[in-house]
C-alpha cells in the first residue's frame, strides 16, 4: 500500500539554513546538509529545500549545497526558489536534485513547465503553487507571495497537470505562517480536480494539522517547516502519531 | 570490479552514481560512461532510465551500437545488468507511452498505463510503497518481505512470464516492481532513493 509521506522543507538562504532544527548537538545549525541529514536518518520520506537567497551573486551557492546534500542523503530532494528556465532545472537536476519545485516562472511562461517535463519527465516536475483566498475563490500569487496574478487556483492547478506536473505543491498563503493548520477547503478541492498528487504545505502548527491535511484535505503528501526545525516534533513522533490515527505511514 | 553505469542521457542519474559510490566505497570501480569498450569491459552494468519509455529507447539508440553492445554483454555473455525504473521497463519487446516503440526485448512482455480506476488513483505512483517479495532474488538478500521503497512511475512493466516476477507493489492491482531472469535484474522503483535499505539493494547487487 502507498504510504503517505511527511516532508521537511528548509528554507536555505545564501547557503545557510534560516529556520532550522535547534538542537545542542549539531555540530553548525546553519548547514543545510547537516539538517538534512538528521531529517533523513529521522525517517524524513523527502526533503525539501527553498531557496530564499535574493541577491543573484548568491544564487550559485545552492547547487554546491544540493551537490553535498545528494551525497549524503538517500532519500527524494526537491529543491524550489528562483527558478526560471529549463537550464536552471537542468543544473539542478545535474547538482543531485530529483525534483524541482516550480513557482512564479510556470505562471509567466507556461513552456517551462511543458518543455522541462518533457525533457526530464514529470516525475521530477512539481509546480508550487501559493494561493490566496478572494471571496469564494482562490487566486495563484507569484513572486514570494508578493504579486497577484489574479488567476484562479483550481483552474490553474488543472492546467498544470496538462502542462506536464508530476505533482502540485500547494500552499496557502492565509495560513503560511499561522500554526492554525492547513487550508483545508483549497487542499481538497484542488485534490479532487486533478489526478495527480499533491502535497499540502502552509499553516502546520500541531500532528493534528497533518492528520487533517491527508484525512480532510485529501493530500497525498503534508509538507511543514517550523514543527520540526524547533524541536516541536520529529518525524519520527509525527509519522506515530499519523499511524495512531490510521493513516498508513513508512515506519 | 568494475561496475558501469550507463550513460545514455536517459535523464537525471546523478542519484545513480552517488548511490552506487556510497556502496561501492573504494572496492568497486564505479564508471559512468556511454563508451563501448568500457561497458564491453566491465563486470557488471547498470542501465538507469528516466523520463518516458520512448524518450529512453530514443536515447539509447541516439547511441551508435549501445543497444548491440548491451545485448551482447546480456544476452550472449551473460553478465548481470541492473536496470532501474524505465531501465526496466526496457526489457520488454514494446512499450505505449507517447506511442508504441519497441523495447530491448530481453523479457518478453509490454509497459502500459497503470489503471488508475477511473481516478481513484492517483497517478504518477509516487512516494513509499511495500514490496511484496515472491521470489528469492539475489538482489534481495536481507532485505525483509514489505520493506518500503520509493516509487515514481505512471507505468507497469506486464511480463508474459510470471515466473520472471521477483516482487510487486499494491497500487492499484499487483504492479511488478522487480524482475529477475537469469543474469537480469530489475527494480521500478528507485534504490537509490529508497534510503537504507535502497542501498543494501545495490549493495547486494554489486556482490552478486
Amino acid at each position: 500500500m502507498l504510504k503517505n509521506r511527511i516532508i521537511p522543507c528548509l528554507d536555505v538562504k545564501n547557503g545557510r539554513v534560516v529556520k532550522g532544527i535547534n538542537f545542542v548537538d549539531l555540530k553548525d545549525a546553519g548547514d543545510p546538509v547537516e539538517q538534512a541529514k538528521i531529517y533523513s536518518d529521522g525517517g524524513a520520506d523527502e526533503i525539501c529545500f527553498l531557496d530564499i537567497t535574493a541577491s543573484n551573486e548568491n544564487r550559485d551557492i545552492i547547487f554546491d549545497v544540493v551537490e553535498k546534500t545528494s551525497k549524503k542523503c538517500f532519500v527524494p530532494l526537491t529543491v524550489g526558489g528562483g527558478i526560471r528556465s529549463v537550464e536552471d532545472i537542468s543544473k539542478l537536476l545535474n547538482c543531485g536534485a530529483d525534483k524541482v519545485s516550480i513557482n512564479t516562472a510556470a505562471v509567466e511562461n507556461s513552456k517551462v513547465v511543458i518543455d522541462s517535463s518533457k525533457k526530464f519527465g514529470s516525475q521530477c516536475i512539481v509546480v508550487a503553487i501559493d494561493a490566496k483566498k478572494n471571496g469564494d475563490k482562490w487566486e495563484v500569487f507569484t513572486h514570494g507571495g508578493r504579486n497577484n496574478s489574479g488567476i484562479d487556483a483550481l483552474e490553474y492547478a488543472r492546467q498544470m497537470e496538462v502542462n506536464g506536473a508530476g505533482e502540485l505543491l500547494i500552499t496557502s498563503m492565509d495560513r503560511d505562517g499561522t500554526q492554525v493548520g492547513y487550508d483545508i477547503d483549497l487542499m481538497s478541492k484542488i485534490s479532487s480536480k486533478v489526478n495527480i498528487p499533491v502535497i499540502a504545505s502552509g499553516g502546520v502548527g500541531n500532528l493534528d494539522h497533518l492528520v487533517d491535511g491527508i484525512q480532510l484535505g485529501k493530500a497525498s503528501a503534508v509538507l511543514a517547516a517550523s514543527i520540526f526545525h524547533y524541536g516541536k516534533y520529529s518525524v519520527k513522533e509525527a509519522k506515530e502519531y499519523l499511524d495512531s490515527k490510521g493513516i498508513p505511514v513508512r515506519i | 570490479m568494475n561496475v558501469t553505469i550507463v550513460d545514455y542521457n536517459s535523464g537525471n542519474i546523478s542519484s545513480v552514481i552517488n548511490s552506487f559510490k556510497e556502496v561501492a566505497k573504494h572496492k568497486v570501480n564505479i564508471e559512468v560512461t556511454s563508451d563501448l569498450n568500457k561497458i564491453k569491459a566491465s563486470d557488471k552494468v547498470v542501465l538507469p532510465g528516466q523520463g518516458s519509455f520512448k524518450s529512453c529507447v530514443d536515447a539509447l539508440n541516439k547511441i551508435n551500437g549501445l543497444s548491440d553492445t548491451l545485448n551482447e554483454f546480456v544476452i550472449t555473455n551473460k553478465k548481470p545488468l541492473l536496470g532501474i525504473c524505465v531501465g526496466l521497463q526496457m526489457f520488454a519487446d514494446i512499450g505505449y507511452e507517447e506511442t508504441e516503440t519497441k523495447g530491448l526485448g530481453w523479457i518478453p512482455g509490454k509497459v502500459s498505463k497503470i489503471d488508475n480506476q477511473k481516478g481513484k488513483y492517483k497517478l504518477p505512483h509516487i512516494g513509499w510503497n511495500q514490496i511484496n517479495i515472491i521470489k528469492d532474488s539475489k538482489i534481495f538478500k536481507n532485505i525483509e518481505n514489505k520493506s518500503h521503497m520509493y516509487f515514481v512511475h505512471s507505468y507497469e512493466f506486464i511480463p508474459e512470464d510470471k515466473n520472471v516476477i521477483a516482487a510487486t507493489a499494491n497500487y492499484s492491482s499487483n504492479i511488478v516492481c522487480s524482475v529477475e531472469k537469469e543474469n537480469i535484474f530489475g527494480t521500478q522503483f528507485h534504490p537509490e532513493k529508497s534510503d537504507k535499505l535502497g542501498l543494501k539493494i545495490l549493495e547486494n547487487y554489486i556482490k552478486i
